[in-house]
């Protein structure tokens, strides 16, 4: 009992090791691809759309909405101290250094990551993906890779959208609602927002965030069980696993960027 | 056609997302501060900084000229030393300017506010400037209240 017990741990723990060698393995196998570059190009601006242009809305949407929301809420504490003009670099730098990157990065994992991951699995599991090698392409060539580096490209072109929008409704909701004065809403932006210690530092982040989410994408959809039982649980595992990878980087990234500001 | 029109569509993604992210250059942060423009330095010497920091600014009449760059200890006097950048279109300070710590409001920003003097000795890069007024400290402000009353107030 207690032998079957401890063949059953080192078996689980055997297994986590080989299913992270894969993952490493598929992420060197997607970064060094050496495909001709015309038609890798036309691959990968297919795959941006997919998984870029086609996330715009829902992200722009949220953005706009959260900065609206900050607007708000900052204001409501703020105008109680009279310090309604520190409304601007409040919503920035919340949406620059935290929200942004990270809001952005969870809905791209929903909208996109889930996406990858299903079509891949599909794939795997009409055996698209052998016939590929049976006809000499190689899938990771061919499918992998493209999806990977279009969610490493998308990630932080969302990610500054998504501020943009957000800045701009907590400008709305702040001035043009509230009655915030506008002169202030920006000057006091632009003395307290620092290029590259926030907008810089939150586009890293945002790029580490779209590197992350696509490698587990693209890892779980290749290396899922080839049934609708195991695409099903394979889709699952990519959103879980990627927004808690994403939070969790965050307060890496965060106490390394940030950590030593006030 | 289809690839060609989704060709058009991430162009205009990418293209938005640049578009955006000067925007947020321009009119969110200060990067127009650092483009291009021309500056001086000069340093000046305080007894009590407060809670000045690098990026402070520095004002002539609430027109900021200039920002602090560095905030360093001067070793052999042990007094904080300023060094601050200023626009060089503003190049013609006499050599009686003087600096002083202010707030912005009551509990406000610190920064650096610089009132022209008189004579024609004009402050050149690397100049130092001599009469310097250091940051007003509230506890000192309360201390010094409470002590110099003859007796302290009977409850």
């Amino acid at each position: 009992m207690l032998k079957e017990n401890f063949r059953q741990l080192g078996e689980n723990v055997l297994s986590v090791q080989a299913s992270f060698g894969r993952a490493g393995l598929l992420l060197l196998q997607s970064i060094f691809t050496i495909p001709r570059p015309l038609k890798a190009a036309r691959l990968l601006i297919d795959q941006i759309f997919q998984i870029g242009v086609l996330s715009l809305l829902i992200i722009g949407v949220a953005g706009m909405f959260i900065g609206m929301v900050l607007g708000l809420q900052g204001y409501t504490i703020l105008v109680k101290f009279g310090a309604d003009s520190a409304l601007g670099p409040m919503i920035a730098l919340s949406l620059l250094r935290e929200l942004g990157p990270v809001v952005a990065a969870l809905l791209f994992a929903g909208r996109a990551g889930s996406a990858i991951t299903a079509e891949i699995g599909l794939m795997k599991a009409t055996e698209q993906l052998s016939s590929m090698e049976m006809m000499a392409v190689n899938p990771v060539h061919r499918i992998v890779a493209p999806r990977f580096w279009a969610g490493v490209i998308s990630m932080p072109l969302l990610a500054i959208i998504f501020n943009a929008l957000g800045i701009l409704g907590g400008y709305l909701v702040g001035v043009e609602w509230l009655g915030v004065d506008s002169g202030g809403f920006w000057s006091s932006m632009q003395a307290n927002v620092d290029w590259y210690q926030d907008i810089f530092n939150g586009l890293i982040k945002s790029l580490i965030f779209g590197i992350v989410i696509s490698w587990i994408s693209v890892y779980k959809g290749y290396d899922s069980e080839p049934t609708s039982a195991g695409i099903s649980l394979a889709t699952t595992q990519t959103v879980v696993y990627s927004s808690l990878a994403v939070l969790g980087l965050d307060f890496i990234l965060t106490a390394l960027m940030f950590g030593d500001l006030h | 056609m289809e690839s060609r029109k989704s060709q058009i569509l991430v162009g205009l993604f990418v293209f938005s997302a640049l578009l955006a992210l000067i925007v947020l250059g321009l009119k969110a942060s200060n990067l127009n501060q650092y483009a291009g423009k021309k500056t001086y330095k000069i340093s000046a010497s305080f007894n009590n900084i407060g809670g000045l920091k690098v990026h402070s600014a520095v004002k002539v009449g609430g027109v900021v000229v200039g920002r602090v760059e560095e905030i360093d200890l001067d070793k052999k006097s042990l007094t904080p030393k300023i060094t601050m950048f200023i626009n060089q279109k503003y190049d013609n300070f006499s050599s009686e300017t003087s600096a002083a710590i202010l707030t912005a409001g009551l509990l406000g920003e610190q920064y650096i506010s610089l009132t022209p003097g008189g004579n024609d000795e004009i402050l050149k890069s690397g100049d130092e400037i001599a009469d310097t007024q250091s940051a007003i400290i509230l506890e000192d402000l309360i201390g010094k209240f409470l002590f110099s009353k003859d007796s302290p107030p009977s409850m």
